[in-house]
């Protein structure tokens, strides 16, 4: 290579992701450090924002009960939201694996599809299904003979994870499928030629293999229910508040944007080092199955 | 290959029948020829449909949103496409930092993002304009556009790029004559993928969308808050029937499981 093509190769790479690169430190990394710095100022009733440095808030979410007890109900929903659909959604690609060709693709275009369509419109489904005591899901279960009296779904933690489980399973289904495709039907196929059972297969050969799907999937399912807008929003009703639909209200009811922007700090602090750390982990477990 | 047993096809059944029921719901109740929510039982209407017609906050709401979408994607596109021409080209210093940071719109939580645009655009004299809304929605569908951009530039053949330039094309015709074309579908599927993104988002918009600015999604979601009737399933069901539309365009374009896998995140 000539003295001027290997300049050019070097400044190349550089020319080209200038544009992007200066939009994401103009609009991205400026405004997240200028929402950092807004959880230090101070907030008054008549003042508005005062741009001092002060603890207040972070004093304040670390004292009041009301913030612990708040975040402890977004974890504790994300984390049932990430049982519930690794529970079903890995059985279920499994299935949707051993479909023939035809049945395999249609399927997956119908599990996969609600992944596109407005999260608003799944979770209005839900508060229709739930709608009251005497809702289509109650009648239901009631009708089967499941339940005696009808469940309170709208309004509580039950129907929150429930409709969240349906709005994140996609990204489960998805996660589990891809690790399926990386796995040696041969295998299974050895196994069974050596005598072991569905059973046997399942437990000693199917679920190692898919385990780090299952837990990439658990991931990207927590980090995205434990910052879930619309669904808790309008299935828990204005009282059931987590972490994103309180700095909701402090933004555009209260106003006291510096405690919203602490609150909504703290929710991307805790998410960054949950999803960083237990990646770390998977990937130290399973290193041979990412080679 | 082996075939499911009748339990499995059971579960299966019972998981699809969960999957859609909620969309199917919404979509039925639309046809209520009641005043009151209700499935169709006693035939269909389409009056709910027509009740649109005297809201013109939602037709705006729509044009708002297809606007928005269509801008934000291709704008997008603008800057993701020589971006991912360097990442898949090139071996270069920081290149994975680089990477990382144009796909982290992924990991942050939209809610996060909405407060911080808020807080930016509000200091810089723009809060609730609609060029504050584009710019917000570039960030985010900027992942998926790169994403669909990179996968296509890392599976081209460079060879018909040799060829070009053994010719004597450069620069900017070699781009337009040789390059796009070939990485075409995958910038029309990353365009597409990104309108759809942005056609849907409501955590990171009702942060940002001021009275004359609201979006679809946002103009659905206060509507929600307030009272739950048949109009705003009409609504859903016609937001459903586009979404279904891309969707399927999307699907025999360039398939499905390609767009929503993503594979070949960082061209590796």
């Amino acid at each position: 290579m000539s003295m001027a093509a290997e300049e050019r190769s070097l400044r190349a790479p550089w020319v080209l992701t200038a544009p992007a690169l200066m939009l994401f430190v103009g609009v991205l990394l400026i405004p997240l450090a200028m929402t950092v710095m807004l959880s230090f100022h101070d907030w008054g009733q008549y003042k508005g924002i005062e741009p001092v440095f002060i603890l207040k808030n972070w004093h304040e979410i670390a004292t009041d009960p009301y913030y612990a007890e708040m975040f402890w109900r977004t974890f504790r929903i994300a984390i049932l939201t990430t049982l519930l659909t690794a529970l079903l959604g890995a059985p279920e690609a499994y299935i949707l694996n051993r479909m023939s060709g035809r049945w395999k693709s249609f399927f997956l275009l119908v599990i996969l599809g609600p992944l596109l369509i407005s999260v608003v419109a799944r979770t209005l489904g839900w508060a229709l299904l739930f709608g009251g005591n005497n809702g289509l899901v109650n009648k239901l279960l009631i009708s089967l003979g499941l339940i005696g009296s009808p469940i309170p779904f709208m309004f509580t933690e039950t129907g929150v994870v429930i409709a969240l489980a349906h709005v994140m399973m996609p990204f489960m289904v998805l996660s589990v499928w891809a690790a399926l495709q990386r796995l040696d039907p041969q295998i299974e196929n050895a196994a069974m030629s050596l005598g072991a059972g569905p059973a046997t297969i399942i437990r000693r050969i199917i679920m190692p293999q898919i385990m780090p799907g299952v837990l990439s999937g658990a991931i990207i399912v927590f980090s995205l229910s434990a910052s879930a807008f619309a669904t808790p929003a309008i299935i828990g009703g204005r009282r059931l508040k987590v972490a994103a639909t309180l700095a909701y209200d402090e933004f555009l009811n209260t106003l006291n944007w510096p405690l919203g922007a602490a609150v909504a700090t703290l929710l991307l602090a805790s998410l960054v080092l949950i999803v960083v750390g237990s990646n770390a982990l998977i990937e130290r477990r399973y290193a041979e199955v990412f080679r | 290959m082996s075939r499911n047993g009748p339990l499995a096809l059971i579960f299966h059944t019972i998981f699809v029948i969960v999957m859609v029921a909620p969309i199917l719901v919404v979509c039925l109740v639309a046809f209520t020829p009641e005043g009151y929510l209700s499935l169709p039982t006693n035939g269909f209407s389409l009056r709910w449909f027509r009740t649109i017609a005297n809201y013109p906050e939602f037709i705006h709401a729509f044009w708002v949103s297809l606007g928005l979408g269509a801008l934000s994607s291709l704008v997008a596109l603008l800057f993701a496409v020589p971006a991912a021409l360097a990442i898949a080209r090139y071996r270069f210093r920081g290149r994975d930092v680089l990477a990382a940071m144009f796909l982290s719109p992924l990991m942050i939580p939209h809610v996060v993002l909405g407060i911080a645009f808020l807080r930016f655009f509000t200091s810089a004299g723009l809060g609730g304009s609609f060029a504050a809304l584009i710019v917000a929605h570039v960030i985010i569908v900027f992942p998926f556009a790169l994403r669909l951009t990179l996968a296509a530039a890392t599976g081209m053949d460079r060879t018909v790029e040799m060829a070009a330039v053994s010719l004597g094309a450069g620069g900017w015709t070699l781009f337009r004559r040789v390059t796009l074309p070939l990485i075409l579908p995958g910038v029309i599927s990353g365009w597409a993928l990104a309108f759809i993104q942005s056609f849907d988002d409501l955590t990171m918009t009702v942060f940002l969308a001021a009275p004359g600015t609201e979006t679809l999604p946002v103009r659905m979601f206060l509507y929600i808050q307030d009272n739950i009737d048949p109009l705003v399933t009409s609504v859903s069901a016609c937001v459903i029937a586009i979404t279904m539309a891309a969707l399927i365009l999307l699907d025999r374009f360039y398939g499905l499981d390609r767009v929503l896998a993503g594979k070949g995140d960082t061209g590796r």
